[in-house]
């Protein structure tokens, strides 16, 4: 638990040079000290979320909208509790039920939204940069729910705080993220966060799901996953979509499992108290057993959502500061 | 028009197929250029001043998307060879005649005739009947005929006919649905890319079959250092083979498409920068022939969206001369060489008498003030739309004044 004031730490500058950005978008490019100060100021809410009474009025009156361009059930959900937790009034559009489907474009969609005057729109959507374009759009601050291939942000910040929970100093670190690197917004994120962090990452994928040029993000690739795991703090499972594996990438799901399946014993090749996590939602018995899965003390993947949520009640909150005149801020 | 009266335009530096230009005028009579060198203006000619300004033939730009006049005027080019890929496919000859007529009074159009029906790259198309009408060469238009049976039967069929084979070079196979080239960039950015051996995979191919058939075959555009090889080993061993490229390959490499900028999205995409500079060497050393726009204006509704989901594609008919310039400045190559990548190599290769200064070649001349700046901005372009890579940035060289076939169209 961080101390009420943060910034007697001497961690970040004060006010808003401690976050200066008005959208999240992405986790590359910022600062160590910007990502500690989003991860101390979720601490308060980890707290607040385990009391019975989990509501503060703090953005009461702002209204935030959650347009969905791409199905999802957790994502929004978390950042539906978040921002009701904050007080907000809080909206949904989903893709499916909008006028998206009737040919209208993305920057119309947008505006329509903004004109809605929006105190803050988070947005999911199945293109890369497509939340980048929006931002640039609109005047409220935008919080990327995941654009396609490219960043997920608070799944990388709420990975992170699940991590420095469970470990402590991210520079003493292994982490190594095995799966679907290539189509994986989770493994940017999270190659962005821990590698500015300080841990040392190795991603772990068949040559036909790893990205080129991944070195250049600072990682170590592998292909072998017993290699990859050997003396790892944490391991992080990526989902693999069905269809990947079912010989477009992979010959079989069963095949994919014998060679990437996180099982006991393949787990025993990293640290003996390495840390197991999944963004979720899990491909029980192919990525991942259910008895690795379920290992209490180890699996950390119900906390990766818990923090989710004060992630993502620490990036509105943070986020708003300005519009809402927060001393400091404006 | 009818038949203009003769012009000289006295007082340039003429741009002549080899050395640096030389002081002095050109006489055009009856759309042709009657004389030039060290000449004076006939009783009763019209007579233009360049001002000691380069004298220099229009460009001809050999695969543009769309007929945009006054993005080609801006940019000093006389005739535009139009790719097959319209709203109506250009694969019958009513549609090559008509497209053929449509750059009248002050626009030569040279269709390209579709290589395949509807270019669906399965079934031949009437290429002796199109060629009949006016189609000056044949293309497989944006993309890769991937059947390399159907490859084969279209290039032996084309060199009977004695038409050029103008085509675009990435194996689809691997490309699929790649927006930009594997590579760091496209692996922070996220977006689905391929590696930049589609080229080379392309080109080997069909260098392979135009070895085997005889045919002339051209590469629209080649990107890459290992396709730039096959061409010119190919061009060593003898081959008919000829490349181009747009001003994009030579100065952008892909870490312009950051901030997913989707003016920069391009077919082929943007690549390394150990290509862009194997594109510049090859401009040097003769292994690339052509340099043309690519012109394809897109608006909003195709370029105002995500990366992945935008169309390809760039307005490039009025950056094509100052960028072509600049790499004259840049010391890649000099005037006559800029001039024959421009105008002189893709009006031999359409087989059209133009390109060149020389007596009896049609009267399509641009006065040229090479160093003039301007400024680069994608909301007051002529073009049908904005879309450029370049947007913003400051290039020299600008036409002056343009004639088509001996008559001033634009001053």
């Amino acid at each position: 638990m961080t101390s009420a004031n943060p910034t007697a730490a001497g961690r970040y500058p004060a006010g808003s040079a401690a976050f200066p950005h008005r959208d999240l978008t992405g986790l590359a490019g910022l600062a160590p000290w910007e990502i500690l100060f989003l991860l101390d100021e979720a601490e308060q809410w980890v707290e607040l979320n385990r009391q019975p009474h989990k509501r503060v009025d703090r953005l009461a009156g702002l209204t935030i909208i959650n347009a969905f361009f791409e199905n999802s059930t957790r994502t929004l959900l978390s950042f539906e509790i978040a921002g009701k937790r904050l007080g907000a009034d809080v909206v949904n559009m989903h893709a499916a039920q909008s006028s998206v489907k009737k040919g209208e474009t993305l920057i119309d969609t947008a505006m329509t939204l903004n004109a809605m005057r929006a105190d803050a729109m988070v947005i999911r959507h199945a293109s890369s940069g497509a939340v980048q374009l929006i931002a640039d759009k609109v005047d409220c601050p935008v919080l990327n729910a995941g654009d396609g291939q490219h960043e997920h942000p608070t799944q990388g910040l709420l990975d992170a705080l699940t991590i420095r929970r469970a470990k402590g100093d991210f520079g003493k670190l292994t982490v190594t993220i095995c799966g679907d690197i290539l189509h994986s917004r989770v493994a940017r994120s999270n190659i962005h966060c821990l590698t500015t962090l300080g841990a040392d990452v190795r991603v772990c994928a068949p040559p036909a799901l790893m990205p080129a040029g991944i070195e250049a993000m600072k990682v170590t690739p592998f292909h072998d996953f017993d290699a990859a795991l050997d003396g790892a703090d944490v391991v992080m499972m990526l989902r693999l979509q069905q269809e990947r594996m079912s010989g477009q990438f992979i010959p079989s799901p069963r095949e994919y499992r014998h060679l990437y399946g996180l099982t006991l014993e393949r787990l025993a090749k990293a640290k003996p108290d390495a840390l197991v996590m999944h963004p979720g939602p899990m491909n029980r018995g192919i990525e991942i057993d259910s008895n690795v899965a379920d290992l209490a003390g180890r699996s950390a993947i119900t906390t990766q959502v818990e923090m989710g949520v004060a992630i993502r009640m620490a990036c509105l909150d943070v986020l708003t500061r300005k519009s809402r005149g927060v001393e400091g801020w404006s | 028009m009818s038949t203009p009266a003769p012009i000289t335009i006295t007082n340039g530096r003429l741009v002549l197929p080899t050395g640096e230009p030389q002081a002095g005028a050109l006489r055009c009579v009856e759309g042709r250029i009657a004389a030039l060198g060290d000449i004076t203006p006939h009783d009763g000619d019209t007579v233009i001043d360049a001002k000691g300004k380069l004298i220099a033939p229009g460009l001809v730009d050999l695969g543009v998307f769309t007929i945009d006049k006054p993005a080609f005027h801006f940019g000093g080019i006389t005739r535009a060879a139009l790719m097959p890929d319209q709203g109506v496919v250009l694969d019958k000859r009513s549609a090559v005649r008509f497209s053929a007529q449509s750059g009248k009074p002050d626009l030569w159009v040279h269709p390209l005739a579709a290589a395949t029906k509807d270019l669906a790259g399965t079934e031949l198309a009437e290429l002796a009947l199109m060629r009949d009408a006016g189609a000056r060469a044949v293309s497989t238009g944006r993309r890769w005929i991937g059947d390399s049976g159907v490859m084969h039967r279209l290039l032996s069929y084309c060199a009977m006919l004695g038409l050029v084979v103008v085509t675009h070079a990435e194996d689809a196979g691997l490309t699929g649905a790649a927006v930009a080239t594997a590579g760091e960039m496209a692996t922070r950015l996220g977006l689905p890319s391929a590696p930049a051996e589609a080229e080379a995979l392309a080109v080997a191919r069909d260098i392979a079959l135009a070895e085997l058939t005889n045919a002339r075959l051209h590469f629209r555009q080649v990107t890459t250092a290992a396709a730039l090889n096959l061409v010119r080993a190919a061009k060593a061993r003898g081959l008919a083979v000829t490349a181009g490229v747009t001003p994009a390959h030579a100065l952008l490499s892909d870490v312009a498409v950051g901030d997913f900028r989707t003016f920069t999205r391009l077919s082929p995409p943007l690549r390394s920068e150990a290509d862009r500079q194997a594109v510049l060497a090859a401009l040097a050393d003769g292994t690339i022939d052509v340099i043309s726009s690519g012109h394809d204006p897109r608006g909003p509704e195709d370029k105002r969206l995500p990366f992945a989901d935008a169309e390809p594609g760039m307005a490039g008919a009025e950056t094509l001369l100052p960028l072509t310039l600049g790499l004259v400045r840049d010391g890649v190559i000099d005037t006559a060489r800029a001039f024959a990548l421009l105008a002189g190599n893709p009006a031999a290769l359409l087989g059209v008498n133009a390109g060149v200064l020389a007596v009896g070649a049609e009267a399509d001349i641009a006065v040229i003030d090479p160093d003039k700046p301007w400024i680069v901005d994608s909301d007051k372009m002529a073009a049908a739309a904005g879309n450029t890579p370049f947007d913003k940035q400051g290039v020299q060289g600008r036409a002056l004044v343009l004639l088509k076939g001996g008559a001033v169209i634009d001053q």
